[in-house]
């Protein structure tokens, strides 16, 4: 699964982009932000208020109960600033 | 027409291109968007914008498409600017073109309120104090919720 990362969630994990497999059990967006948490300091704060989390699967914006799957694009970001 | 670009871009030469033999357009509307110098109290040296590129695009696109079906207009530009800016620099050039003037005026309002939650960029402000993620503003999601219609929700 290709994940990206935007804004301060990209400054605070440490990079913008990462091709990463995470366990079976993790089936949406919201249980990807949980299980990323755990995987280091920057994670860890990066999604320390997964309410103030946006995320776009497949360059689609998605709500956190979006099922998400092997070979998808996801990106996890803050919300977005445009204009 | 929408462009996301790292280059500046000419309003005058941008309005005359869309209006050059179309003379059946009787209006434009524009709006453009600058980086300010300040942030709050303090003053910004730059601003860098970051984007998602392939959903930039998909996400312009798809506004420009939404005001086109609400309003009636000859044409639309989009151009949004990305990478590291100074204050006084153009960020954003939105210009509507319409028969009369209600069409353009709303829809060019429509889609900078719209940009502004629904395009994904992000800008970092270089300050005195070091470097500051923008936050989203609650007065602009406000502003986008004005032209969500009942139908849609």
């Amino acid at each position: 699964m290709q994940i990206l990362y935007f804004g301060w969630v990209r400054t605070r994990v440490g990079h913008g982009k990462e091709e990463l497999s995470p366990p079976d059990d993790v089936g949406t967006v919201a249980d990807l932000i949980d299980w990323l948490k755990g995987q280091g300091d920057g994670y860890a704060h990066a999604f320390e208020n997964a309410a103030a989390i946006r995320a776009a699967v497949n360059q689609e914006i998605a709500p956190h109960d979006a099922e998400i799957a092997d070979g998808d694009e996801v990106a996890l970001f803050p919300p977005m600033t445009g204009g | 027409m929408i462009r996301v670009q790292d280059e500046d871009f000419d309003i005058g030469a941008e309005i005359t291109r869309m209006t050059e033999g179309s003379t059946e357009i009787g209006g434009l509307a524009s709006f453009v968007g600058l980086v300010r110098d300040y942030a709050g109290d303090e003053q910004i040296s730059s601003m860098t914008l970051e984007h998602y590129p392939g959903m930039t695009e998909k996400q312009l696109e798809r506004l420009e498409a939404e005001a086109r079906e609400r309003w009636d207009l000859q044409d639309v530009l989009i151009i949004h600017r990305y990478g590291k800016l100074d204050p006084g620099d153009r960020i954003v050039l939105v210009v509507t073109a319409s028969p009369h003037r209600e069409a353009s005026l709303e829809s060019c309002h429509f889609l900078i309120d719209w940009l502004k939650t629904k395009a994904p960029f992000w800008k970092l402000e270089e300050k005195e104090s070091g470097a500051d993620w923008v936050d989203a503003r609650e007065t602009d999601s406000v502003a986008a919720g004005r032209w969500v219609r009942v139908s849609d929700t």
